[in-house]
């Protein structure tokens, strides 16, 4: 530290003597990066004006005693600025900390939601779901069984962030104790909704709509906790109608009945589930309209179900200039054969 | 956007008149205003909608808070004044089964 101060006194005074000599530019420079170093070297700014004074005693002999006297005043008026440093380096450190436990929380998140791909002749599959921030309220998830259903998932909790990727988290662990209900959709969302009952705040609520696809019969078979509407394409028709079912959101009320529904789809018929962080999404600071996303899923449809979700995402992302306001998922099941 | 609530006395309990938008940013003040006044034994709350634009996910929330507060209380919660884009927000969730949502007489007329 003796050494730091000894050297950094020799290269003031070196800068300081140049600069007084010819008033260089070069000096000017210097001392720019000298500031750099101090804070790096954790100097205060009070430091930086007493070093300033004594070089300058050594260089200007009989310096006038007011001038002397006067950096006493100056030094006082630098401590203040120098306690509001050091405050804002502890908090940058903590932000830091925090940011890394956050990064490290999004990072476990990201482990509970399904990863592997489901490669199937039966259906073509495309899923994309973003945090608004680190965290994520979005929940999505696809699963096979044994006999060749494939189960899909979409649920939101209300607001974003921590609490609202805690609450994800509680969706996850009690859909992975109800195996046997994925080709109940009704009896599955009546057991989560007794464990986000019993386990979420009074005014807080989650919404979800969960479905599952034979392709021995071609039936989708789906129910709906007070969950946005999804999208059927009819690709006979070219026809894009509304998935929904009645049922109210998860967390009100302890016994609540959800009744599933069923349709059929033929070749090329796509389901679409979706998050409201997608019709949320305000485009000129309009809300878009669902006929805007129907337009947008038709001027892509010709792609996989992946490369659409992939596209509408970054069209709308673009034109909500990559902010985006909340989290946002998208899934699209398709039948191929 | 800003959100005025304005609270009248009535025989039975309140009515509160809204204006504004009931969002994120809001939602903390309606609840603090609405669940008192949830929390008294045995009145009625009425809430007037008529000149909100919008709610998001969260002011839903407040409402279903509200709507639990009442249920302890044996009190009461009706709502009123829903435009189409915040009435089909009630519809969509299922709560308009769950909340006592008044039909606007205008559109009966």
């Amino acid at each position: 530290m003796e050494e730091t101060k000894i050297s950094m006194y020799q290269l003031y005074k070196d800068m300081l003597t140049s600069y007084l000599a010819n008033k260089s530019e070069h000096a000017l420079y210097h001392a720019q990066q000298f500031s750099k170093e101090m804070m790096e070297k954790d100097m205060s700014p009070e430091e930086t004006v007493s070093l300033h004074l004594s070089v300058f005693q050594e260089l200007a002999e009989d310096l006038p005693e007011e001038v002397v006297d006067s950096f006493d005043i100056l030094l006082e008026v630098m401590i203040g600025y120098g306690l509001a440093y050091r405050e804002h380096q502890s908090l940058r450190d903590r932000q830091q900390q925090l940011e890394s436990e956050l990064t490290v929380a999004a990072r476990m998140q990201k482990s509970l939601l399904p990863h592997g791909e489901i490669s199937l002749d039966s259906v073509d599959l495309g899923v994309i779901s973003v945090p608004a921030g680190k965290m994520s309220g979005d929940y999505y998830d696809y699963a096979l069984d044994e006999h060749g259903n494939i189960g899909v998932a979409v649920a939101d909790v209300i607001g974003k962030g921590v609490p609202a990727a805690m609450s994800m988290s509680m969706i996850k662990y009690a859909m992975d104790t109800l195996p046997e209900q994925r080709t109940q959709p009704g009896a599955l969302l009546e057991n989560l909704n007794r464990v986000v009952e019993r386990n979420i705040d009074s005014d807080m609520f989650i919404t979800m709509m969960y479905g599952f696809y034979d392709p021995n019969n071609h039936y989708f078979h789906y129910a709906s906790a007070g969950h946005e509407p999804g999208f059927v394409y009819d690709a006979v028709k070219d026809e894009f109608r509304n998935l929904e079912a009645k049922g109210l959101v998860l967390g009100v009320s302890p016994k609540v009945r959800y009744f599933p529904d069923q349709l059929h789809l033929d070749a090329g018929d796509f389901i679409v589930l979706l998050s409201d962080g997608v019709t949320e999404c305000r485009v000129d600071g309009e809300f878009i309209e669902r006929e805007q996303l129907v337009d947008m899923i038709r001027k892509y449809k010709h792609l996989t179900a992946q490369e659409i979700v992939d596209e509408i995402f970054q069209e709308l992302e673009k034109a909500q200039e990559f902010q985006l306001r909340d989290d946002f998922t998208l899934l699209i099941l398709r039948r191929k054969v | 956007m800003n959100l005025d609530i304005n609270v009248t006395e009535t025989d039975k309990g309140h009515v509160a008149f809204i204006s504004g938008e009931v969002d994120v940013y809001t939602a903390s003040k309606l609840k603090e205003t609405l669940n008192p006044l949830a929390e008294k034994p045995n009145s009625d709350l009425v809430v007037d909608l008529s000149d909100v634009n919008y709610i998001d996910s969260t002011g839903l929330g407040i409402f279903i808070g509200v709507l639990k507060s009442t249920e302890k209380t044996n009190s009461t919660l009706k709502l009123k004044g829903l435009n189409e884009r915040v009435k089909r927000l009630f519809e969509i969730t299922g709560l308009n089964e769950v909340i006592d949502i008044e039909v606007d007489e205008r559109e009966e007329a």
